[in-house]
């Protein structure tokens, strides 16, 4: 994985020397509070309901055992022990003290981390698919292309203030695993149709809050060496002529949308004509000093197939149920991805004890070359495990509690901490998941359903995802009590696609039965393999929409 | 926070500390982590007093987000009427060991939903 | 009003046209500049909004002096890319920043093509000079290249590297 340089270790520690300069400020009075906060966020500082919040970046979702045991001395010194993984591929802490947050950045920066830039409205951390660098079915290792964004936008001086935060992701794989169509810009490495060529697609436009949003190809193929100079002209665009005058209306969806994309392309033309040769070699230089971070691992030469792996399967059930779950094909043969879910039944999704990081972080030098990633749905992965390995790893993962067999399935919900911690939230979301998760908690039960995504965010800010899950949950406030609507139908893959509202909003004790009464529905009506999101997709929404009222009619009588 | 937008009495301030983040209370003189130490306000006269100390407190950097609650008063207790200030002042509901609810058990069986 | 640049405090040699006669050289708006407004003592400073158009202030580069873009907030930071255009558009002579910027932004503001940044009454008092002459070296170096900027973290790497490498 990719390690700073004299030049990012001294940058970051300038960061921390500054912000600790900013807090001082801030008590001084020579800041007031609504100037410190931007300086605040942009270290990703929330002030929540109980207590400060601090969102650490894990850039691309890439993390070592020693940064993650950081992160547990970081959860015990200074938090309560605990984390919690965001959609974002952050992690965040849910008590930290203002006084404190600056020795919290410094020992972040021992371990080459930081919290630059993960709130503000600026360019955010950097998000790629999970199974980076090691996926089968990869183009070309995302990481390095992210690792440039990190650098690029980190204290961009141009694009510190935007008119509201910015969220780029990349992919560099054939399938979508990045949500890289719900991002202000996402990047796509792509074979050039013709020439084979590797180089960048650019989408802009996509977001989900509350004016959902596809993303939209705005730059069809941009040559290596041609991608900052696309970026600066997207960014330029949208920081001079982003609205301004609404907050709601401030993304750059919104600007794509209100000037549609031809007149969109055309102003990223002209400012790419007037700024000149778009073809910096800078660029290409620096790609090719990151990608030596990301060299291909050294594996050993083994066996696609596994008999240990094979002969435990057949013999332990449970084993066999999970692995169906958790691996993903691994590039090298002998080697599997192994997804770790963090939604155990009843416990919040994404929350993760100190003691378990600690046990994790062993496990990943152990068994995954030291090396675990963060994935957008709020599950850990350690991408280079020996098939081998596989059942004495899935042995230790359920001494820890991280074993549970559910990863795609029902009860992996994406959940955003709602109300329970979230100063903007205006429902809770975690008591929704876990009651969720409690009703389907029969493993055979959630297998037999097979694939689902349920995203559920507390607010309509959406950092849940709840517009793209196959079933999405949003809370609201609805006459002084929580109200929860329901979406039916969105995806969050290359195919993505916005859920459609089913009906009146419902509480929080009768969602669970409704979302029971759309399963039934789809276990009553699917065709043979068909999954929940290809029911939905061949009987459209509509036809849910009479289990759906059929449930809130009974359960509110 | 104008008059016009303050809630009817009784009510309470609420507001987090500049430094800590802690969730605080103002009792009649100062501040308290203790929500059943706030000082209640009956009158809408008490009330705008209370806009007041709110605004000196965040010029003086003691406290940020400073806000007037209105509350029901639980076997003396303030509660909030609006179950975000009451998640506010009892911590996350699905962690009852942390916040206020596990320090002051007896304001949450009080004040709780 | 209070004028700093990289250097400190400075005083400022222009006035507003439109508070009255004044012998020094003046600053007009893009509507004034219209209506034939003329330089005193060879110098003149135009004031623009932050939306301005690129191309409406191009075409009188060679009669200004001065370009002063408004901020209306710190947080709008449309200011730096507006600096950014005007300056890759050729305009040499000196831009200036006016509104509430925080110390933080002063690096921000330089590497964007500002000389210098005009603060609002009370402002300089709270946060005196020396925060704004710190923020300029809270960071040795950037990732990214800027207008008059020093060596960026990507130049010293070419540096620092072998010269196979290179």
């Amino acid at each position: 994985m990719y390690r700073y340089d004299e030049f990012d270790e001294r940058f970051v520690r300038e960061r921390v020397a500054q912000f600790r300069d900013q807090v001082q400020r801030r008590i001084d009075g020579a800041l007031t509070e609504e100037e410190f906060r931007p300086l605040r966020l942009q270290n990703g500082l929330y002030l929540q309901l109980h207590a400060y919040m601090l969102r650490i970046a894990v850039p691309y979702g890439v993390l070592s055992s020693r940064q993650l045991r950081a992160l547990a001395t970081i959860a015990d010194r200074y938090d309560r022990g605990y984390g919690h993984f965001t959609t974002r591929q952050n992690l965040q802490f849910n008590w930290p003290k203002l006084r404190d947050a600056p020795d919290i950045l410094e020992l972040l920066a021992d371990v080459q981390m930081h919290t630059i830039q993960t709130s503000g409205n600026c360019i955010r951390n950097t998000t790629a698919d999970q199974f980076a660098g090691v996926a089968a079915d990869e183009i070309e290792d995302p990481r390095p292309v992210a690792e440039l964004i990190r650098q690029w936008s980190s204290l961009h001086p141009e694009f510190a203030f935007l008119p509201r935060k910015f969220k780029i992701a990349v992919n560099g794989a054939t399938e979508d695993r990045a949500v890289l169509k719900a991002h202000d810009v996402a990047v796509r490495i792509i074979r050039h149709a013709e020439t084979g060529e590797t180089g960048y697609q650019i989408l802009a436009g996509g977001g989900l809050g509350r004016t959902p949003m596809i993303g939209k190809i705005v730059v069809d193929f941009a040559p290596k060496g041609h991608l900052l100079s696309h970026l600066e002209a997207v960014m330029r665009v949208y920081n001079a002529q982003g609205r301004r005058d609404n907050k709601y209306k401030a993304r750059i969806k919104i600007l794509v949308h209100e000037i549609g994309l031809p007149e969109f392309k055309a102003r990223i033309a002209a400012e790419l004509e007037a700024e000149g040769p778009s073809f910096r070699q800078e660029e290409v230089d620096e790609l090719a000093r990151i990608a030596t971070f990301f060299a291909r691992k050294e594996y050993e030469t083994l066996a696609p197939h596994s008999r240990p792996y094979e002969r435990a399967r057949a013999a332990n059930r449970d084993f066999a149920q999970w692995a169906d779950t958790a691996l993903f094909a691994h590039k090298a043969d002998g080697y599997a991805i192994v997804t770790v879910s963090l939604k155990p039944i009843g416990g919040p999704p994404g929350d993760m004890t100190s003691d378990q990081m600690r046990a994790f972080a062993d496990l990943a030098d152990r068994y995954s070359l030291g090396e675990l990633r963060v994935s957008h749905a709020q599950n850990l992965v350690l991408p280079h495990v020996k098939k081998d390995d596989l059942f004495a790893l899935w042995r230790a993962l359920g001494e820890h509690g991280l074993s549970t067999a559910n990863v795609g399935l029902i009860t992996d919900i994406i959940a955003c901490p709602g109300l329970d911690y979230c100063a903007l939230a205006t429902a809770r979301s975690i008591p929704i998941a876990q009651a969720i998760a409690q009703r389907f908690a029969d493993p055979a039960r959630q297998h037999d359903i097979g694939p689902l995504n349920i995203k559920i965010s507390g607010c309509i800010n959406a950092c849940g995802h709840h517009h793209v899950g196959h079933i999405g949950i949003l809370g609201l406030e609805k006459s002084g009590r929580e109200s929860y609507q329901i979406t039916l139908g969105g995806d969050a893959s290359w195919n993505a696609a916005i859920g459609e509202l089913l009906g009146p909003g419902l509480t929080a004790d009768e969602t669970p039965a409704a979302i029971e009464r759309l399963v039934d529905f789809y276990l009553a009506h699917r065709l043979s393999g068909e999954t929940f999101i290809e029911t939905v997709k061949r009987l459209g929404a509509g036809a849910f929409k009479g289990a759906f009222a059929g449930v809130s009619r009974h359960e509110a009588a | 926070m104008t008059a016009a937008s303050l809630p009817p009495p009784p009510a309470i301030l609420i507001a987090n500390d500049l430094l800590d983040g802690d969730v605080v209370f103002r009792k009649s003189d100062g501040w308290t982590r203790d929500p059943r130490a706030a000082f209640i306000a009956y009158t809408s006269d008490e009330t705008q007093a209370l806009a007041l100390v709110a605004r000196e407190a965040e010029a003086r950097r003691e406290v940020v987000e400073a806000s007037i609650v209105d509350v029901d008063i639980r076997d003396g207790a303030p509660a909030p009427r609006h179950f975000r200030e009451r998640f506010k002042t009892l911590g996350p509901s699905v962690r009852p060991d942390l916040g206020k609810q596990a320090q002051f058990p007896d304001y949450a069986r009080a004040a709780g939903a | 009003m209070k004028l700093l640049d990289r250097n400190g405090l400075k005083a400022d040699v222009y006035r507003r046209m439109s508070e009255g006669q004044f012998d020094g050289p003046g600053i007009v708006s893009l509507a004034e500049l219209a209506d034939g407004a003329q330089p005193a003592a060879g110098k003149l400073g135009l004031a623009i909004e932050n939306t301005a158009n690129v191309r409406d202030v191009e075409r009188h580069f060679d009669s200004v002096t001065l370009i002063v873009i408004h901020f209306p907030s710190f947080g709008d930071g449309r200011g730096f890319t507006l600096a950014r255009r005007l300056r890759r558009a050729g305009f040499g002579g000196t831009l200036r920043a006016s509104g509430p910027l925080i110390p933080d932004q002063f690096a921000f503001a330089l590497a964007c093509g500002f000389d210098e940044v005009e603060l609002p009454e009370g402002q300089i008092e709270r946060q005196p000079v020396e925060q704004w002459r710190g923020a300029l070296t809270a960071f040795s170096a950037p990732y990214q290249q800027g207008y008059r900027r020093p060596r960026t973290i990507l130049e010293e790497r070419r540096r620092n590297a072998p010269e196979a490498a290179r």
